[in-house]
């Protein structure tokens, strides 16, 4: 159990962006971080050990994604750059430090980006993905706080949560907007998420399922969560750490976020009026 | 009833008429798709039925209540925009959804090609090292 729990990064799909020391590293790290979890057969299927896909959707980060590829070396699987048609040379630089890169041929947004990486995981048969941003604010260190629920099978979606104790502080309207979120999720589908904004998360398998068929196409982190859990998939959050942003806005500027509470919440709402099917669909 | 040419009906006919005549033509010319192109038609239609006889058009009218009757026109003709606008954005949505899923399947599949390339050229490396490696084993035996 414990050798092939070990030879997860060892197989021929996985590619560390690390090389080879990083990937020796990699396997000592995952066998000590993952290792008594690997037992718990729930998500591994029969192969044994884990194909975990790191997601890191980019949009002209060409300035920033040195830093994240770099903070993602010590993570414990691939790493896909999906590059959102950047005008820069985001796909390239990411190419040339090794990471797994797709270029979508025109901008799609957040939402298309995803959905284009859990179509990737789905066809290559990834047994979890997590969303790690190409704007450096997530922190490779906390990766296993959000993976490990998803990783035993207990939960199939995990939300890396800033506003729990020791999270970043944020601004007052984004306040007010994750509060107004928080309590609608909680309405529609009992869900009781604080950060629902947050783009840090660990996605299992029936959720890459999931949201490979449907993803909102813009500001799709709220909306996904109550598809989620209405679809029956079990989403919880933890706690994690995160940096301020290196270079880059936000993409919710405050023009935009009439717009999105207003789709958002449009959104919401005629999601609790669709019938769960997916489900059955499985 | 008998009354001066109306002159108002008839440039309202005239208008309706090479409206619903366009359309025709587009559809002929293959710019304009049936599916999309039934709406239009059957508004100009309907407009046209009630511009020709003034009587369709009050009996029409009072009927449902409306006591100036070219209203009536207005008001179908606006219902029939609305139908046509919905019906637009809704194409649109359709449209965007698969423009959207199309930009993935091509992603991944020019992912899928690369992956490829790089795939074989590391076997033709091999292969390379490999002749390599047998040629310099061949040229250590004296030939015979």
């Amino acid at each position: 159990m414990y050798l092939s729990a070990i030879s997860a990064d060892c197989n021929p799909n996985s590619v560390p962006i690390a090389g080879k020391l990083g990937s020796f590293f990699v396997c000592i790290l995952s066998d000590t971080k993952f290792g008594p979890i690997m037992q718990s057969n729930d998500q591994t299927g029969d192969r044994g050990y884990m194909k975990i896909l790191a997601i890191v959707p980019a949009y002209n980060e060409s300035a920033n994604i040195q830093a994240v590829l770099a903070d993602l070396q010590s993570f414990g699987g691939d790493v896909l750059v999906v590059d959102d048609g950047s005008t820069d040379d985001t796909a390239q630089v990411a190419r040339e430090l090794g990471a797994q890169v797709i270029s979508l041929p025109f901008n799609l947004g957040i939402g298309g980006t995803m959905q284009t990486g859990f179509k990737f995981a789905r066809e290559r048969g990834y047994d979890l993905a997590i969303q790690f941003d190409g704007d450096n604010q997530h922190r490779g260190d906390q990766i296993h706080k959000i993976i490990e629920q998803v990783a035993s099978g207990e939960l199939d979606l995990v939300i890396g949560s800033r506003s729990l104790p020791g999270g970043y502080q944020m601004g007052v309207s984004r306040w007010v907007g994750s509060r107004i979120f928080h309590y609608l999720i909680r309405f529609l589908s009992g869900k009781a998420i604080q950060d629902p904004t947050s783009g840090f998360r660990c996605y299992g398998r029936k959720t890459i399922q999931l949201f490979s068929r449907h993803y909102a196409d813009d500001y799709p982190e709220v909306e996904s969560i109550v598809t989620a859990a209405r679809n029956g998939l079990r989403v919880a959050e933890v706690p994690v750490l995160m940096r301020g942003r290196l270079t880059g806005n936000s993409t919710i500027t405050r023009r935009k976020s009439a717009y999105y509470m207003m789709k958002v919440t449009l959104a919401l709402v005629v999601d609790s009026m669709r019938e769960e099917s997916f489900l059955s669909e499985l | 009833m008998s009354y001066s040419p109306d002159w108002t009906r008839i440039i309202a006919l005239l208008l309706c008429t090479s409206v619903f005549g366009f359309v025709v033509w587009l559809i002929r010319e293959r710019r304009l798709r049936e599916k999309y192109a039934l709406l239009w038609l059957s508004t100009s239609m309907v407009i046209i039925l009630l511009t020709v006889s003034r009587h369709v058009l009050e009996a029409t009218a009072l009927a449902i209540g409306i006591l100036y009757p070219p209203s009536l026109l207005f008001l179908v003709g606006v219902l029939f925009l609305l139908l046509v606008a919905i019906g637009q954005s809704v194409t649109l949505s359709r449209l965007s959804e698969s423009n959207q899923h199309l930009a993935q399947e091509v992603a991944l599949l020019r992912k899928l090609i690369e992956d490829d390339r790089v795939q074989k050229e590391k076997e033709r490396e091999r292969e390379r090292e490999r002749e390599r490696e047998r040629e310099k084993a061949e040229g250590g035996k004296p030939s015979p």
